[in-house]
């Protein structure tokens, strides 16, 4: 039998702002355990939430961004169960009302197609702290840090209209590009900034029915997710068409180790009593509130691609890469600025450096080579000054922090020659030395002339320290051989 | 000097007649006397309030310091203090000691009045007798082997027994009110939102709303001056101008319109509380107030709706309470579980635990809208019925509670009885509007309460005719046997 996967998302994003949701403590990264928990993310007694409207208005930026109504009287609930890391006892979220109504995101897909992936809605809630049973701990203990707890999410929840891995991992990438171009997340999966929890269930080709599905909590890479997916599909056909039945739970994947398994059932799910949390009004948003973030909105990825296929004459292809990461955006827009050559700059960005930033496990932000210096350095190529082979020289040498194009071509030599009178003359020495070459090259047939020409050139470049400008050697060589014949 | 009013207080201090430090030490000297017999205060700051009321003298000394400079008083112990134990009357926060001030004591800090201490409660607020406190029961000073109601009955005894001139109370159902007309003094609960909760220990967040007590309304006035306020850490708190409510206590009574519902004089009501409650209406009327009879035909659901939407908000308010972070821990908890189940069965008395499980079984699956949503819906009607009244009457009067103060036991085996207390009380937490109870005479012994329940923010017109009233009355001047 043949079987269709179908897919839907929720994802966790934490949004940048600089205070809690509820609170005034830091949400900062890494600091020291409970240093950025006050008095009301300990939940101490007496102590009452203020919602930071500064969450509020990323998550209307996120409801605009994907075309989506905004529920203008949204309500806060909470959601009740036990974890040593979740202070109060509940967690403070939204159910009956979520800010953030239906919308829908656009993917595009490997071989050039697109497809339209619904979101049921988007709520504004808060993340709980962390629970450590690991580290510096006296035997049988554990530690809990709530430096995390409070800080503002939005927990987006798709419709499951994926079919594939590929098509969640699509779309997951384009909810990571659209929050990090309007800036209301950093995007740091690593750090926990987006986290994803994957619904996944199969049923048999042209079936109308949802089968029964699983939920992989907390992925937090995208190569993870795929893992997860593919392990969770095919663990799901092989127990069907084995005569087994998929039990509706709740399961964690391990990246490390490979290892998914199953966390708790539909059965030991909780009650969580949802009710309006009566601490807080319910949110009131007016027309002219939207209005103003609508047009002070970031350009969306989608956008930017259509403007740099306009003006930077990019393929399609290079455009959607670069405009679905809004970092690598940023930085390609001031190489293209500054060298006037996009489509190198281009290739320069999606090339090289993004492979070396890779290796080195490092995002555009964190960049050694600076754009400026990029740019710099692509404006020589640009104008003829270093051939593409010496490019690479130079960027070696930018990303060790030798300093800029100029200076790297200027202390190590690398200057083009593109001088004709240099470049006759050293044509003519090359062909002085070799004469029994270029007899030879008089006596062959004129179909194999142009391979021999290959032998002159090598000779030439290595007279010149590679810096001759390789065409308009080829020029001045055909030109001197040509009189010879 | 504990038989001078805050007003007369006022007055001694700003002429010179005895310092602020005289005065306290005075009351501190009373506490430690005949506390004991009451057990009405549970923690005394004596060496802290001696401290403030220096520093109240000294900015007496330079003049234009405000009314409350100097005015010795107590919290209900619901109410965070820095540096000292805030219990809620529970063992689960007997060891907690908050490292900050409740908005309410701020203000008060904030106009030098003086901390006394802290009083008894029902645990969490939970409770119409006090009988609920982890401390032990307060004892009525009207007839010791008597209630003096809850859940602030340490605030209304320890005003009775002259043991302060003012304190820090609570209402939820209630629980300022109450007791108020048990203890034969004079409470207010204010507009919900009207005065901060942030500090207060929750119990029903929707319905609790702080408010003085005193002996009479006019020290009512002078408390609410400096308890209300806007406050931003409170997202319920209203941003409304806060009038002086003593500017307008001298208004004639004449022409006002006072509602008087039906339903609030029906089955279960004491003949002799009706009798002074009616009576009562008499004298307003012979000032030139107006009576109409009125209908609130949804007053007999507030019981229910309340005992559904108040331990639901409380099944979740707490929560926080797990052992985990603060408070009490069970010994040896072999896991998490286990740390959860006892810290909280051991922590809790036997009413929180009561209403922790009600609550928790109105918002469980499958009977949340039979529940919860359908009290939410009777709590409409009952701001329906209010508002409806309003249109034609300026406030509305009966009686506080069913009867005079019970005796010790009368009503523990039967929670729905003890919960019947509030019956004249609740509706107006329901609906968020202010209420408040005047002595209005004394039935078997015992004092019973005049309520006065107006419309959203109307405090001062509340004041006005309480203050009125106790000019052609001397109920509010009635003292305690024991203590005179």
């Amino acid at each position: 039998m043949s079987w269709e996967t179908v897919i839907g998302l929720e994802v966790h994003v934490q949004l940048a702002t600089k205070t809690k949701i509820f609170s005034a403590a830091s949400t900062a990264f890494g600091a020291t355990p409970n240093s950025q928990a006050c008095a009301i993310d300990l939940a101490m007694p007496g102590t009452l939430p203020v919602l930071n409207k500064q969450a509020v208005n990323y998550a209307i930026m996120f409801g605009l961004a994907i075309d989506a109504d905004i529920c203008q009287e949204s309500v806060f609930e909470r959601k009740n169960y036990f974890y040593p890391d979740l202070p109060k006892g509940y967690q403070t979220t939204q159910l009956e009302k979520p800010i953030v109504g239906r919308g829908s995101v656009t993917i595009q897909l490997a071989d050039g197609s697109e497809k339209a992936i619904g979101i049921h809605h988007a709520h504004l809630e808060e993340d709980a702290g962390k629970s450590t049973h690991e580290g510096n701990l006296p035997h049988g203990m554990s530690g809990v840090d709530l430096n995390r707890a409070g800080t503002p999410l939005i927990e987006i929840v798709s419709e499951p209209d994926m079919r594939s891995a590929e098509e969640a991992i699509a779309f997951a990438k384009k909810l990571h590009s659209i929050v990090t171009s309007i800036n209301i997340c950093d995007g740091e999966m690593s750090q926990g900034s987006m986290r994803f929890d994957v619904n996944v269930s199969v049923r048999p080709i042209g079936s109308s029915v949802l089968g029964t599905r699983t939920e992989t909590k907390n992925l937090n890479s995208f190569k993870f997710m795929e893992e997860a997916i593919e392990r969770e599909v095919e663990r799901q056909i092989d127990l069907i068409e084995d005569g087994g039945i998929v039990a509706q739970e709740t399961r964690l994947y391990n990246g490390d180790t490979k290892v998914a398994k199953s966390m708790r059932s539909k059965e030991e799910a909780n009650d969580y009593r949802y009710f309006p949390c009566p601490d807080l009004l319910p949110v009131l948003i007016s027309d002219a509130t939207i209005e103003e973030l609508r047009q002070a909105l970031p350009e969306l990825p989608d956008a930017r691609q259509k403007r740099f296929v306009s003006q930077y004459a990019l393929s399609d292809y290079d455009a959607n890469i670069i405009a679905n990461d809004s970092n690598m955006s940023a930085f390609f827009e001031v190489v293209a600025e500054g060298s006037n050559n996009a489509k190198l700059a281009a290739n320069w960005v999606m090339g090289e450096l993004s492979g070396a930033l890779n290796n080195a496990d490092l995002n555009f932000s964190g960049s050694p080579v600076s754009p400026q210096q990029l740019a710099g350095m692509v404006a020589r190529i640009e104008d003829n000054s270093i051939s593409g082979k010496m490019a690479k020289l130079v960027f070696e040498a930018m990303w060790k922090g030798e300093g800029t194009a100029d200076e790297i071509i200027q202390a190590k030599g690398l200057k083009q020659v593109s001088d004709s009178g240099a470049l006759e003359k050293i044509v003519a020495e090359v062909l002085d030395a070799n004469l029994a070459m270029v007899e030879d090259f008089i006596n062959s047939d004129e179909s194999k002339r142009k391979k021999k020409l290959g032998g002159f050139m090598g000779q030439i470049m290595k007279a010149s320290k590679g810096q001759a400008n390789p065409q308009q050697v080829n020029q001045i060589l055909l030109q001197k051989l040509n009189e010879l014949l | 000097m504990h038989n001078y009013t805050i007003a007369e207080l006022i007055k001694g201090l700003q002429n010179n007649e005895f310092s602020s430090v005289e005065l306290t030490q005075h009351f501190l000297d009373r506490i430690s006397q005949i506390n004991d017999d009451y057990n009405a205060i549970i923690t005394v700051t004596g060496e802290q309030a001696l401290n403030s009321a220096t520093l109240a003298d000294q900015r007496l000394s330079l003049g234009d310091a405000p009314a409350m400079c100097g005015i010795p008083i107590l919290h209900k112990d619901i109410f965070c203090t820095d540096g000292v134990r805030t219990s809620c009357g529970s063992k689960m926060l007997d060891n907690f000691i908050p490292p900050y001030n409740a908005t309410v004591v701020e203000n008060f800090a904030r106009d030098g009045a003086v901390m006394l201490g802290k009083t008894n409660m029902d645990e969490f607020a939970m409770g119409s007798s006090n009988e609920t406190s982890f401390y032990g029961p307060v004892k009525n000073p009207w007839a010791t082997d008597s209630v003096p109601g809850g859940s602030s009955g340490g605030s209304a005894a320890a005003i009775a027994a002259r043991l302060a001139p003012g304190a820090t109370a609570t209402d939820t159902g209630g629980s300022i009110r109450q007791p108020a007309a048990l203890c034969g003094i004079s409470g207010l609960k204010p507009t919900y939102g009207r005065v901060s909760r942030w500090g207060m220990i929750a119990f029903a967040s929707s319905l609790d709303q702080a408010g003085p007590m005193a002996r009479t309304a006019e020290d009512c006035a002078i408390l609410l001056n400096c308890m209300a306020s806007f406050d931003e850490k409170d997202s319920t708190s209203v941003d409304k101008n806060v009038p002086d409510y003593t500017a307008s206590l001298g208004n004639s009574v004449k022409g006002l319109k006072i509602g008087i519902p039906k339903e609030y004089f029906s089955e279960g009501l004491h003949p002799g509380t009706e009798m002074a409650v009616r009576k009562a209406l008499a004298d307003l009327e012979a000032q030139g107030a107006e009576l109409v009879e009125i209908s609130l035909p949804n007053s007999e659901l507030s019981v229910p709706a309340y005992y559904v939407i108040a331990p639901a908000e409380a099944s979740a308010n707490l929560s926080r309470f797990d052992g985990v972070k603060y408070g009490y821990r069970c010994e040896n908890p072999k896991d998490l579980h286990d740390m959860y189940c006892r810290s909280r069965a051991e922590g809790f008395g036997e009413e929180v635990q009561r209403r922790i499980l009600i609550g928790t079984y109105c918002l469980s699956a499958g009977y949340y809208d039979a529940y919860y949503g359908k009290a939410q819906q009777v709590r409409q009607l009952i701001q329906q019925d209010f508002s409806e009244a309003f249109k034609s009457v300026d406030l509305i009067m009966g009686p506080t509670c069913p009867s005079p103060a019970f005796k010790f036991g009368a009503k523990g085996d039967d929670p729905v009885a003890m919960y019947l207390e509030d019956i004249y009380t609740i509706a107006t937490n329901l609906a968020g509007l202010p209420g408040m109870s005047v002595p209005c005479g004394i039935v078997e012994d015992k004092p019973v309460g005049l309520q006065i329940i107006g419309n959203y923010f109307d405090e001062a017109r509340m004041l006005n005719v309480a203050h009125q009233f106790q000019q052609i009355t001397n109920w509010h001047q009635q003292t305690p046997e024991a203590i005179s």
